[in-house]
């Protein structure tokens, strides 16, 4: 029986630009090139290597956003996956992590699957919730934050590192995957996989195809509010000084004037 | 007053210290009735109560221990059900924002993550965020429902406040998608000694101009000197110098302390986003172009092998 895989992923503003928000304090997209967010390659790697073992599998990768989230799909059919789901709507716009995951679960149901993977975060807004969320939404057991994970016989395990222990982890399929940075280095695409990739099919979803209203998601549908959004003011200067022998002694002096010592 | 539900993060019994700042922060917007569950729960009472909460609400089943996450969601539902509080808080941990977001799904509230500061506002408690690597700093509502919110670490000095802390048994019942995810084993972290990064007040952190694993007993050396927990750049972790559950930065550990000493790393915006907050920073670097040197108050241009040893000396000294 085919092993049916969604990988999420998202398309991010580069970190190493200058991000900022637009005048509806979200985040502004035109500005800042994008891009597939690094920590959702650690994701489709997953899948690839789960999908490698299994006998029969097939990997969707899933994607909400602007016509440009595109590139992030293009880039995870050139890593090998096998098809993509686009879900774009101008209605989405402003949509938080709570409308995501709605959009999310209805998408994946519509897909059908038997193993979502998410990478544990997105590198824009960071926060992490959004695998927690579809895996309530869809009632299904979460197993997330994996540095390491296989699926055998419809069971998935995995192993999360928290601050106070390591824990093994074991659930029955269907089940939604979060994995880590540390979860394995994520392959770069082939020639062959990036001219392969032009030719995989990307469907397009909008919220009517999902049966979902506008006034649950967007700017308007958000759980939260942006009252104000202020850019950080920049440090003032230093001191700093080049070591003649001396460096570590004056760095002692700074820091008990400062009362660290 | 109306009452916030507060999370209870503890091991064993033993409160760990961003609960107590939650305690403190939860008295700006409300009185804060604890949350705890698990083994040990009664006994975080007395610190809660130290700290002010008025009701320390506790239960304890072998769930909690042996699956992942959604039995503290039902517990936590629970509570918010008996007590229909004004706001929820919940710790920023990994584990604290999973919860928070589950439970805010169920009740169809809003979530904040990562707020780094709370204060009441005219519509509800108002959450402040640092983001984009902590270039930009909003404030954020909760818009529908109750408000969840969770907070990082480090963001609100632990006042005591002592309240009645009186301790009542929650009544729990666990749902069908409680025991989905088993817990197979467990391996317990070894202690360092030294005090959890997240939590610091003072981190000392090492990167790729430490070089080499061996190596890192100068930063470790530098940290015992002042108490400090020990921090490594990605550079670090992925060269296998030092464990993950140590980096800090965009994919690893964001920090808040009141000092940061950052040794051999050149400040990449993926570090920055992990460090950029801490009140104090300081650098050591042989490259006075590094851009840790644009985010320090005081930085050293040279060789760590020699600045950081004589100031650990000059430390113990002063220490005397």
């Amino acid at each position: 029986m085919s092993l049916r895989i969604v990988v999420t992923v998202k398309y991010v503003p580069d970190a190493t630009g200058d991000r900022h928000f637009a005048d509806d304090l979200t985040v502004d997209r035109d500005d800042v090139d994008g891009l597939l967010s690094e920590l959702d390659e650690y994701a489709v790697e997953q899948a690839l290597q789960i999908a490698d073992e299994a006998d029969d599998a097939e990997i969707t990768v899933l994607t909400v956003g602007p016509e440009d989230a595109k590139d992030a799909l293009r880039k995870a059919l050139s890593m090998g996956a096998d098809k993509a789901i686009h879900v774009e709507d101008d209605d989405l716009h402003g949509t938080d992590a709570i409308g995501t995951s709605l959009v999310l679960a209805k998408a994946i149901e519509k897909a059908g699957y038997d193993l979502v993977i998410s990478g544990m975060a997105s590198t824009d807004g960071t926060g992490g919730i959004v695998p927690a969320l579809v895996a309530e939404r869809l009632g299904v057991p979460q197993v997330t934050l994996l540095s390491e994970v296989s699926v055998e016989d419809g069971v998935v395990k995995g192993r999360r590192d928290g601050d106070a222990a390591s824990e093994r982890l074991e659930a029955s399929l269907p089940a939604v995957v979060s994995v880590t940075d540390q979860s394995g280095e994520a392959r770069y695409p082939s020639f062959k996989g990036i001219m392969a990739a032009k030719k995989k099919p990307v469907a397009s979803w909008d919220l009517s195809d999902l049966d979902i209203e506008a006034e649950e998601v967007g700017l308007e549908g958000a759980w939260t509010a942006v009252d104000s959004a202020a850019e950080r003011p920049a440090r003032t200067a230093g001191t700093i000084v080049k070591d003649e022998g001396e460096g570590g002694k004056q760095l002692a002096g700074f820091l008990a004037s400062q009362k660290f010592i | 007053m109306a009452e916030v539900l507060v999370y209870v993060d503890h091991v064993d019994g033993a409160v760990r210290k961003p609960t107590l700042e939650l305690l403190t922060l939860a008295r700006r917007i409300g009185e804060p009735v604890a949350v705890a569950l698990g083994n040990g729960a009664a006994d975080t009472a007395a610190a809660l109560a130290e700290h002010g909460a008025t009701r320390v609400l506790t239960h304890d089943a072998a769930e909690y221990a042996d699956y992942l996450v959604v039995p503290k969601v039902d517990a936590l539902q629970a509570a918010f059900e008996a007590v229909s509080p004004a706001a929820v808080l919940v710790p920023s941990s990994a584990e604290g924002k999973e919860i928070a977001a589950r439970l805010a799904l169920r009740i169809g509230s809003g979530i904040i993550t990562d707020a780094v500061d709370l204060e009441a506002g005219d519509s509800g408690p108002v959450a402040t965020q640092s983001v984009f690597a902590a270039s930009f700093t909003t404030k954020t509502r909760v818009s529908k429902g109750t408000p969840v919110i969770t907070v990082k670490p480090n963001s609100a000095a632990v006042e005591a406040a002592p309240a009645a802390g009186a301790v009542e048994a929650l009544e729990v019942t666990f749902g069908a998608l409680a025991t989905g995810t088993k817990v197979t084993a467990r391996t317990p972290r070894e202690s360092t000694g030294r005090p959890e990064l997240t939590e610091a007040a003072i981190v000392v952190s090492g990167g790729r101009g430490v070089n080499g694993t061996e190596n890192f007993a100068i930063i470790e050396a530098l940290a015992d000197s002042l108490g400090a927990a020990v921090g490594a750049s990605r550079a670090a972790v992925d060269a296998g110098w030092y464990p993950h559950t140590n980096q800090v930065g965009q994919t690893g550990k964001s920090v808040s302390p009141q000092l940061y000493i950052a040794n051999g790393i050149s400040g990449a915006i993926q570090h920055r986003a992990g460090m950029q907050t801490s009140k104090t920073i300081v650098a050591v670097n042989k490259d006075a172009e590094a851009p840790i040197f644009d985010l320090v108050d005081y930085g050293v241009v040279g060789d760590l092998f020699d600045v950081v040893p004589q100031l650990t000396e000059e430390i113990n000294t002063r220490k005397g």
